[in-house]
This record gives C-alpha cells, sequence and structure tokens, in this order.
C-alpha cells in the first residue's frame, strides 16, 4: 500500500523530469479522462435507461428530447419515473462519488496515510452518532411539536453532527493556530471509538423497528432520492469539487513532509484547514443524502494511484470521475439486482471495487520495477 | 385502561378518515406492505388483486412465491413498486423509507397505511379499514364481528383463570444471548390476551436479558417461534444454565409457535391466543375448547 503512495513522496523532485518528458504522461492521462468520462457518460445513459420498470430507449429519447426541448414532460408513468426518480437518482449517485472519492484522496494525502478516510476526521462517526439519536429518539422527542417526524430531520442531522464533530476534533488537534496532524488522527480514533460506543448504546435502546433502520442507514442508499435532495445537495457539493483541485498544489507539497511544505513558502495551516473543512462537508452532504456509503473514499485514490501516479493535480479531478462512476454503477446494480426490491449500495460498492483493487495490486506486484 | 381505550378508538377513528380519502373507487392492482396487510386482504378473499407484497408477507405461505417480493417493508423502492403499475400501495405505518413513499404518492399512486397496534382494537380496525378500501365493506364486517366475538369468549375464559401463569417469550438465543418480550411489545399483548403474565415486565420491547435476569423473571412458560434460529428445541433450551433454574424447565414447559400467528396481529389473532391459552392451561381448557367454537 506504501508503494502507491511513494511516487507521490517524489513527486516534486520527479516534477522537472515529467516536464521534459511530460508529453507520455500527460497523453495518458487525456487518455483515462477520455476513457473515464466515456464510462460515465455510458453509465448514466444505462441508468436511465435501466430500472425495474422497461423502458423503451425509442421512449426513453422521445422523453429526453422533450425534457431538454421544451422542458415539457408528457403525463405518463414512464417519463415520471424517469424524470422523477432515475434522473435525479443518478446525478445523486454522482455527486456523492465524487465528493467522497475527492475527500478520500484528500484526506490520505494531508495524513499522508494510506488507509486514512473520513472516518479519521470524525464527520462519518458523528453523522453515524446524530443519525442514530434521530432514529431512536426523533419520533419520540419531535412528533409531539411536529405531528409527524419530518422527513428532513435525519439528513440535517447526520449533515451537522458530521461537520460538528470533526469541529471538535479539529479544536483539540490545533493550539496556537497550528493543527498536529497526528493528534487528529488520535483523537479522532478515540472520538470513533467513543461514538461507536454511544452508537452501540442507541441500537441497544432501540425497537426492532429502529434497529433496522440504524442497520439500513448504515449500509447507504439511494433510494429516496429526489429533486429536492438534488437541490439541497449539490450547491456545496459542486462548490466542493470546483474548489479540491485547488489544493493539489499545497497537498503535493506536504506530501514531502511539513517541514519541507514549510519551507518551500506553503501555508500550510490554511491548506490543512481547508482540506478538513472540505472534506468535513463533502462527506457530511454525502451521508446526509443517502446513509454511510463505505470503499469509495478509501479505495478511489488507491486505484488511480496505481493508474496515473500521486500528484494531487491529477488526483483529485480523477477521484471524482471514478467516484461518481463506481457509485453510479453500484447504484445501477443495486436497482436491478433484486428488483421490484433493492439492496443497499453499501455492500455493492465493495463487491465491486474491491476485486478490481486487488487484480490492480496483483498486477502491480507481478510486475514490480514498472 | 380508559386512557388506552380511548387511543384504540382514535387510531381506528384516525385510520378510517385517511381511508376515506383519495382512493380510486375499487383498486384492482395493490401492492401490500406488511405481513398482516397480506395476510388480510387474503382473508377478504381479495388475493386476486395483489400485483406485489413485501418480503415479511410469510403467510399464506406462498404468497411470497406468487407474487413479486418489494423488499422489506422499511426499505421499499420506489421504482420497484411503481414497475409493478400498482392504483395502490396498502402498507403498515411503519412502512418506508418516507421519501419513497413520498415519491410513490407523487407519481400519483395513492399510499394507505395502516395502525400498527397490537390490540384486538388494531386488528378490528385494519380488517374493517382494508375492507372498506378494496370494496368489501360486508365481507370485512362479517370478519370482524366473528374475530370480536372470538375475543370477547377469550375475555370470558381468561375471567375464569384462577392462577395465571408467568410466561417468558424469548425471541431469539443467538450465541447464548437471549432476547425477550418486554413490555409494551406484540408478544406481551398476546400473552395479555391468552391469560398469561409477560414474565418480564422491567424491560421495553424486544431485548436482551442476562442470565440472571431470566431466573428473576421466574417463568412458568417459556414460549418461542417456529422459525429458522428461534427453533431451538426443548432439550437445548433447559440446558442452558439460566433456564434450567426457571420454574418452565422442572416441567420443560416450552411452546412453540410460528411466529406470524403468534404476532401478526392479523384475523387469525383470536384463534392464536385461544391456541396460547390451551396450551399454557392444558387441564382447565380441554372442556371449554370445544364448546367454544373456533371464529
Amino acid at each position: 500500500m506504501r508503494n502507491a503512495l511513494e511516487p507521490g513522496r517524489s513527486g516534486s523532485g520527479r516534477e522537472g523530469v515529467v516536464a521534459l518528458l511530460g508529453t507520455a504522461r500527460h497523453r495518458r492521462a487525456v487518455l483515462w479522462a477520455a476513457f473515464g468520462g466515456a464510462v460515465l457518460a455510458g453509465l448514466f445513459f444505462l441508468s436511465l435507461f435501466k430500472g425495474a420498470v422497461a423502458l423503451s430507449v425509442d421512449s426513453l429519447l422521445k422523453i429526453l428530447g422533450g425534457l431538454i426541448g421544451n422542458g415539457s414532460l408528457p403525463d405518463t408513468r414512464e417519463s415520471l419515473i424517469l424524470a422523477n426518480i432515475r434522473l435525479p437518482r443518478a446525478m445523486l449517485a454522482m455527486l456523492v462519488g465524487a465528493a467522497l472519492a475527492v475527500s478520500g484522496a484528500m484526506l490520505q494525502g494531508l495524513f499522508r496515510n494510506p488507509l486514512a478516510d473520513p472516518g479519521l476526521i470524525g464527520v462519518s462517526a458523528g453523522a453515524a452518532l446524530a443519525a442514530g439519536i434521530t432514529i431512536v429518539f426523533g419520533e419520540r422527542l419531535l412528533a409531539p411539536a411536529f405531528g409527524k417526524l419530518p422527513f428532513a430531520i435525519l439528513p440535517v442531522g447526520a449533515f451537522l453532527g458530521g461537520l460538528g464533530s470533526t469541529l471538535v476534533l479539529y479544536g483539540i488537534a490545533t493550539r496556537a493556530g497550528r493543527t498536529s496532524i497526528a493528534t487528529m488522527m488520535l483523537a479522532g480514533v478515540a472520538l470513533g471509538a467513543l461514538s461507536g460506543a454511544m452508537s452501540g448504546f442507541l441500537a441497544y435502546l432501540s425497537d426492532d423497528r429502529q434497529l433496522r433502520d440504524l442497520t439500513f442507514w448504515a449500509l447507504g442508499s439511494f433510494s429516496g432520492a429526489s429533486w429536492t435532495k438534488l437541490a439541497a445537495v449539490a450547491p456545496a457539493m459542486i462548490a466542493i469539487l470546483v474548489a479540491a483541485p485547488f489544493l493539489s498544489r499545497g497537498l503535493d507539497a506536504l506530501a514531502l513532509g511539513e517541514a519541507e511544505a514549510f519551507h518551500l513558502g506553503l501555508p500550510v495551516q490554511r491548506v490543512k484547514a481547508a482540506a478538513i473543512l472540505i472534506a468535513a462537508v463533502a462527506v457530511g452532504t454525502s451521508v446526509a443524502v443517502a446513509g454511510m456509503i463505505g470503499f469509495v473514499g478509501l479505495v478511489v485514490p488507491h486505484i488511480l494511484r496505481l493508474l496515473l501516479g500521486a500528484s494531487h493535480r491529477l488526483l483529485l479531478p480523477f477521484s471524482a470521475l471514478g467516484g461518481a462512476v463506481l457509485l453510479l454503477a453500484a447504484d445501477i446494480v443495486a436497482r436491478l439486482v433484486v428488483a421490484p426490491a433493492e439492496l443497499p449500495i453499501g455492500i455493492l460498492t465493495a463487491a465491486i471495487g474491491a476485486p478490481f483493487f486487488l487484480w490492480l495490486l496483483l498486477r502491480r506486484q507481478a510486475r514490480p520495477f514498472e | 385502561m380508559r386512557a388506552t381505550l380511548q387511543k384504540h378508538a382514535l387510531a381506528l377513528l384516525a385510520t378510517l378518515a385517511l381511508g376515506a380519502s383519495q382512493v380510486a373507487a375499487e383498486p384492482k392492482r395493490i401492492v401490500a406492505a406488511g405481513g398482516v396487510v397480506t395476510e388480510t386482504i387474503h382473508a377478504l378473499g381479495e388475493a386476486g388483486r395483489l400485483v406485489g407484497v413485501d418480503s415479511t408477507s410469510l403467510y399464506p405461505a406462498d404468497a411470497l412465491q406468487r407474487l413479486p417480493n418489494v423488499g422489506y417493508v422499511r426499505a421499499l423502492s420506489a421504482e420497484g413498486v411503481l414497475s409493478l403499475r400498482p392504483d395502490l400501495v396498502l402498507a403498515i405505518d411503519g412502512a418506508g423509507p418516507p421519501d419513497v413513499l413520498a415519491l410513490i404518492r407523487q407519481s400519483g399512486i395513492p399510499v394507505q397505511l395502516l395502525t400498527e397496534e397490537p390490540s384486538e382494537a388494531g386488528v378490528l380496525a385494519r380488517i374493517r379499514m382494508i375492507g372498506a378500501v378494496v370494496g368489501q365493506k360486508a365481507a370485512a364486517d362479517s370478519l370482524a364481528d366473528r374475530i370480536a366475538l372470538g375475543f370477547a369468549r377469550l375475555a370470558e375464559d381468561r375471567a375464569r383463570i384462577s392462577r395465571p401463569k408467568r410466561v417468558l417469550f424469548v425471541l431469539s438465543m443467538q450465541n447464548g444471548r437471549v432476547m425477550v418480550a418486554g413490555r409494551n411489545s406484540s408478544a406481551a399483548a398476546m400473552i395479555g390476551l391468552a391469560g398469561g403474565i409477560n414474565a418480564v415486565e422491567t424491560l421495553e420491547g424486544f431485548k436482551p436479558v442476562s442470565d440472571e435476569g431470566i431466573i428473576a423473571a421466574a417463568p412458568d412458560v417459556i414460549v418461542m417461534m417456529q422459525r429458522g434460529d428461534h427453533a431451538v428445541a426443548a432439550a437445548d433450551l433447559f440446558a442452558h444454565p439460566a433456564f434450567r433454574l426457571t420454574p418452565a424447565a422442572a416441567d420443560r414447559a416450552l411452546i412453540m409457535m410460528d411466529g406470524l400467528y403468534l404476532l401478526g396481529f392479523g384475523p387469525r389473532t383470536a384463534e392464536a391466543a385461544r391456541d396460547l391459552m390451551s396450551r399454557l392451561y392444558p387441564a382447565a381448557n380441554r372442556d371449554r375448547a370445544e364448546a367454544v367454537p373456533r371464529p
């Protein structure tokens, strides 16, 4: 695993060489981008086309044509399913996949740890705890005020819980305007254990219905995707995806070590704070709309490092692409395999991504000097 | 007591009021979400209208083989349900997730929710409401009346029980961890209907219990579900260090019954309670059971 990061460590040193030989590597990146883009476009079309309801290509094109042409929708079941269910769902899956993978890549770079994932900055633990509290106590506490529990409570709670616990961790690890990455990691482990304990206690308190909800939430799903949800999270996510690449120089420099980065004239503390905040917002919004989806943030960046090297300038945008591809593919499978029921997506991200990752590792070991 | 009755009456009214709105005159393609919904529709002889059921629809036993499975009742898929072209989704109150139900409603398909109340009133309310929705009001009324009669006879027989037994419902025993039914659970309600006393009233809902908690509960009878891993033979059960020390161990008193039959609170509830009662009090009930026609 450490090997995967190696090129990044010497990345800046190699920069000059790369500039000389740049064209080959450049061309490879462009090819990969074109390939990834084509796969994503294909999957997007497939996810609109395929589902529990059979839809002919003909009527799909007609509906899409109408929608793009004059923004109108025929009032048929097919078009409602396409416009209200599949379209927002596919877009949400892509956005969440991109956000999770980009934040995973940033955190692995920031922590200089190949096993870093959003768990390390407390965001998943906090979100899980907040969601658990909402599931178990929400109805009892809020139902008298609202009648029935409003849908928005769970996502908003999860988002605030995730962001809140990251801020707590950041506060713990920051002394005199300097954030210690090591302290943050250790405190993250402690906070994770603490919130794991509290989540366990919630599971104990819950009735069997709530317990099922907790389980399903922890496996993630896009089943409730709607335009409202998409509109609620898209601005934040798009902003994050646009902002992240601006940190790539900083993250590359940090890969050399904090002192080295500082001597290169990098505003180290600002890069750290920005990366942590961006990752927390990205993961917090993802968790809020789709529950916990593991594996994407951890492994997509690794796969791409194996393919493209560790420079964040390529890694961050490609992670967005790779995450979107993985989640969109996983969601298509989730919707189709047991139709008219559906599988939680967390099962599938690992089932699809892990074998691919293992294959890449094995292939690499067979030719270690490549 | 009065407060509970009022609550039941309110629940009934609420469901009926809900039932009156938006549903097409006579839905012909119904997706049922919740075992009790599927069971009740079958009991009303309207199974022909079902186009899909959820994974908890275990009775009749072949329902899931005959009909498409839309998944677990609390993890439904909007498109999956819509793909069956229903004109009504009939679901228990806990069905969801809520935003999936909202998507189904947005697509113009009414979603009817039914109270899940595990009580006599809940059973009757569910039957009457489903009857009203599928346009079988008369059939539903007569079914509900018959069941109400069964409940009334059950109450008479309960009044004759001089020494009620302490009953412990064991949901599962995995890795030696025992899950039992506390108060306000469907199992506690069923034990009450059958004239027993729930042995663990200190816990709420289905909860894991310690070995000493089992001994302290001092159950005269253990009740378990007859399905999958719940089927632990009496020998195994009473070999357990805690169960060995309960009064139930002395006469190896273990009753096993089908889960949905016992806890579903559907049309077979009065019958199930009668069944449980006659197995709890075999001597006292032998003569009574024959005198009372089964509902």
